[in-house]
């Protein structure tokens, strides 16, 4: 047997193996279980790991949940690759919708974010109820920022926000403004360890326990408010989505049952998700 | 020791044969037959192609001019053939494992091995050695053991290339009462050796070989009772030969 | 901070149902990886090592290279390459552990291979003569050379083990890092991280590393018994 005999043998023995593991693997898996693609903030809240155990619990549907962020999110449900999205960027869902990658938008609930700061403020903004003149403020004086530069909901939030009180921040940044392209926790760190302001959603804030000298400098502010909408991915588009889970996880969501659950959820007895799958603006 | 192996390996024919390697030339127009009967021991000084000429015999090397036959058909494929080299290479497995290996690639069936294994190891008289790693024993084991491999393959021809040359004398001894007992048993035995000594004890017939040439070719006493070529002359008399 | 990283190895010892579930995910998938690479990757190296074929520098010099591929690359590819609108998203692998096993698996076979190859080779390049002279035939040498040259190669092993198991870039793209499913030490740890939970984050990184410690106990162990033979 000469080497290329023995090289060909090789190669076909190889050949089969993977063809059998294709084969294997396209098996379909009998669980029911759902991938919902959503975001780190969401999942940093810790709400999946209070609400998803009630869920199985009523269904015996397990929900995997990818947490990305919310373009990653978005774009994971238009290759097929998750039945749910579950995300907070109203307007990125809507394109989502006129794309034709899901039938129909569901709101579920609302939290809000809160700008988070130094207590020592370099931009002099303590007691500020305007968000408009807090951000102005912090441009005016260079104040060190982090933004989360990722296309998450939380990012495209403050960068609608800079918009809305006027400023092009693509014109206006410089050193003071870091875009840091991760999630809310890193930021927070990195908002902490070089005591600088951010915008962050109050779930996460909560959790967060590596504060050091942060405090909420801005909250309540109506344009802070933070709607997450869900949306089962159009099965007409993929045909591998589990369109029967993936409802039934939509259907709870927006039920009485899942709404009062939602709004239980509370950290340090604080409520932090406001139901609103009733809201016809939502 | 048991059946010799028929002798379809011999005579071994060189033919004008020339060996080299890119510009170097390794041997010349050799022809000669190496026929059965008593050793053949090649002498001649280090780079004289000694080497070479035991691995083309034994298949390991093909002509780059000229033609090698064994038993009048050209089979390089050494299987009525074995080689045990200067510096033999061990296995990395024990004594026995050695041995073992040796015989299961020259076909030696399971029940057979175990007996024909305990058989050489006795015959080379490493018996108690054989469960130690083979890389461990000494020049002289090791030499023994690389023989005992070749002993395995039952061959019709035995080469040795310079066996004792990194020796003791007890251990040189061991080896040659060896050579001598496999020859005796009917297996050509061809040998390389630059100790004109040895060549007197165990030859046959001397080939002497210089620079790649076969300069002289004798049965053994006649060759030291009575040189033909002055090279022959100088290099019993322990001139170098340049 | 060290009472949090302390109570991380407490759950360790005391069998956290979750944590162990972690261990156990992450042990699971980087041996497969390790295994599936040695099948894949040892006999490759022979080939390469006793073949002389055209371009077989190149094949050398690409192997080697090959041992650096970042994670974070393959992780893309295979996430390309898994995802339903993929080429083989119709195998629905994506954010599985067996995408995961497949992702350590490309990071892993080169190193497996390349070791392979130089051991094969200067294995070979000693035995050459005995095994000719010997008219041992192609797949037993190949055989002979892997036996013989199992010390190096089980260090090989052990290596691409380490390898996977403290990578993160490529099965926390491929996984997901879902809870429960594909959340494994390394991607704990960086989630964690990003929580702000670096204490915890901490404790696992001190779980990871008495696993990699252990390894290479094992690997010390293994050279030392073949010292008896190997010398």
């Amino acid at each position: 047997m000469n080497c290329a005999v023995k090289a060909r043998t090789y190669v076909v023995l190889w050949v089969v193996a993977l063809v059998l593991f294709g084969a294997v693997a396209a098996a379909r898996a009998d669980d029911r279980s759902i991938v919902v693609a959503s975001t780190t903030s969401t999942q940093d809240s810790g709400l999946f790991e209070y609400l998803l155990p009630l869920f199985e619990q009523k269904t015996g549907i397990a929900v995997k949940v990818v947490a990305q962020g919310t373009g990653q999110a978005l774009d994971t449900g238009r290759r097929g690759d998750a039945d749910v999205v579950f995300v907070h960027a109203k307007a990125a869902e809507l394109q989502f919708l006129a794309q034709g990658e899901s039938l129909r938008r569901y709101p579920v609930m609302y939290n809000d974010f809160v700008l988070i700061g130094p207590k020592s403020d370099p931009a002099g903004i303590h007691g500020v109820k305007d968000i408009g003149q807090a951000l102005q403020a912090i441009r005016d004086k260079q104040a060190p920022f982090v933004s989360r530069g990722d296309r998450s909901g939380t990012h495209l939030a403050e960068l609608a926000l800079w918009k809305a009180c006027g400023i092009d921040i693509e014109q206006s940044r410089g050193p003071w403004y870091k875009s840091i392209g991760q999630g809310m926790g890193a930021a927070l760190n990195f908002a902490a360890a070089s005591n600088a302001y951010v915008l962050s959603d109050r779930a996460t804030w909560i959790h967060f326990s590596n504060k050091a000298d942060l405090e909420i400098v801005v909250q309540g502010d109506r344009r802070l408010f933070n709607q997450y909408g869900v949306m089962l991915v159009n099965p007409a588009k993929h045909p591998n989505v589990r369109k029967a889970l993936g409802q039934a996880f939509i259907d709870y969501l927006i039920s009485p049952e899942g709404q009062r659950a939602i709004a239980n959820y509370k950290i340090d007895g604080q409520q932090l998700f406001y139901p609103d799958a009733n809201d016809p603006g939502a | 020791m048991t059946m010799r192996a028929p002798h379809s390996d011999l005579p071994i024919l060189f033919a004008g044969v020339d060996i080299h390697r890119g510009t170097t030339v390794l041997l010349r127009n050799l022809s000669f037959t190496i026929s059965a009967g008593p050793p053949t021991v090649l002498i001649g000084p280090n780079g004289s192609g000694k080497s070479t000429l035991l691995r083309a015999a034994m298949g390991l090397v093909a002509p780059t001019c000229g033609g090698i036959t064994w038993g009048g058909r050209n089979v390089p494929s050494p299987t009525g053939r074995a080689i045990v080299f200067q510096r033999p290479v061990m296995l990395r497995r024990s004594c026995a494992g050695n041995l073992g290996y040796a015989l299961a690639a020259a076909g030696v069936a399971g029940a057979d091995r175990k007996s024909r294994l305990a058989e050489l190891l006795r015959i080379v008289g490493l018996e108690a050695l054989a469960d130690r790693p083979a890389r461990r024993l000494s020049g002289g084991e090791q030499q023994r053991l690389a023989l005992a491999r070749a002993l395995a393959r039952n061959p019709a021809v035995l080469f040795l290339d310079e066996p004792t040359a990194s020796l003791d004398p007890a251990a040189t001894k061991a080896i040659e009462d060896l050579v001598r007992a496999v020859s005796e048993t009917g297996v050509k035995v061809v040998m390389a050796t630059h100790d004109l000594g040895e060549a007197r004890r165990l030859a046959g017939e001397i080939l002497l070989l210089h620079r790649g040439e076969l300069i002289e070719r004798r049965p053994a006493q006649k060759f030291f009772a009575d040189p033909c070529t002055d090279a022959a002359k100088r290099f019993i008399a322990g001139e170098l030969l340049i | 901070m060290g009472a949090q990283s302390l109570s991380a190895l407490h759950l360790l010892f005391t069998g956290d149902p979750a944590l162990l579930a972690i261990v156990r995910l992450s042990i699971g998938v980087s041996l497969s990886a390790t295994v599936l690479a040695a099948l894949l990757g040892a006999p490759l190296g022979a080939l390469v090592a006793l073949t002389r074929f055209r371009g077989r520098e190149v094949a050398i010099v690409a192997l080697n290279a090959m041992m650096g591929l970042p994670p974070v690359m393959v992780g893309l590819a295979c996430y390309l390459a898994l995802s339903r609108s993929g080429p083989l998203g119709a195998w629905g692998l994506l954010f599985t552990p067996k995408a995961m096993v497949i992702a350590q698996t490309i990071l892993v076979t080169p190193i497996i291979a390349a070791i392979t190859r130089q051991t094969v080779e200067d294995l070979w390049a000693e035995y050459r003569d005995e095994l000719t002279a010997m008219n041992v035939g192609p797949l037993q040498r190949v055989a002979t050379l892997l036996w013989d040259g199992r010390f190096s190669l089980t260090t090989a092993f052990l290596a691409g083990y380490g390898r996977a198991a403290a990578e993160v870039g490529s099965i926390i793209i491929v996984g997901g890092n879902i809870e429960g499913f594909t959340r494994t030490i390394t991607t704990a740890m960086a989630l964690e991280t990003s929580k702000g939970n670096l204490p915890l984050a901490i404790g696992l990184g001190v779980v990871l590393l008495l696993i990699v410690i252990s390894v290479s106990a094992l690997a010390w162990g293994v050279r030392r018994a073949g010292e008896r033979f190997a010398a």
